[in-house]
């Protein structure tokens, strides 16, 4: 196993414990919030500012690697960012009519 | 050099564990069906960072694939389960 130069081991690990302390706040506020309509909220920070510091990391590892592009985890980020404002939405939109249908 | 981000790889993957077990009781207590979602799509991304932090400690680029193929089962699986709590029906006719 090479050994990694400082300049790439110490941002990438601060971008890991970064990444991984936002995305237990986030999954420690899905479960402690009251109401549906607020704990969508919480797993968002997970899913873009600590999934964007995880994958800066391994852009950075990979990057001293060189096994392959850095491309990919753009891929991921761009992927991501696509699609859960869709699957919030939809899920708002039907807890919206869950509340219609109970009557609200 | 190598010990900080092995440690920090370790750190990492005790916080989406936890995060993973949050999402995991979100799932199992939900008081709407829309919780029990939101809870597995939460769960999806975070085994996502967790495979994508272990090919970083591993040094390996086979993980990549995996991590990249639940991100895109997970949104499939959100967006059909939302759907079928919206209309009744997945696909339409």
């Amino acid at each position: 196993m090479s050994d990694i130069p400082a300049w790439i081991a110490i941002p990438a690990s601060i971008f890991l414990v970064a990444g991984g302390l936002i995305t237990l706040i986030g999954s420690i506020g899905l479960l402690r919030f009251e109401d549906f309509k607020s704990r969508i909220h919480a797993p968002t920070l997970g899913n873009t500012f600590g999934a964007m510091f995880t994958l800066l990391a391994s852009i950075l590892v990979s990057f001293h690697l060189a096994d392959r592009v850095f491309f990919h985890e753009i891929l991921i980020v761009v992927f991501l960012f696509l699609t859960s404002p869709v699957t919030a939405m939809l899920l708002m939109r039907s807890y919206i009519l869950r509340l219609e249908r109970i009557g609200k | 050099m190598n010990l900080i981000l092995t440690w920090a790889c370790y750190f990492a993957i005790c916080c989406f564990s936890l995060a993973t077990f949050c999402a995991f009781i979100r799932l199992v207590k939900g008081s709407t069906p829309q919780d029990r979602v939101l809870g597995l799509d939460t769960m999806y991304i975070n085994c996502m960072l967790l495979i994508i932090v272990l090919g970083m400690l591993y040094r390996t680029s086979w993980y990549f694939d995996i991590a990249l193929l639940i991100s895109l089962l997970g949104f499939v699986s959100s967006s059909a389960l939302s759907k079928f709590l919206l209309r009744g029906e997945v696909i339409e006719p």
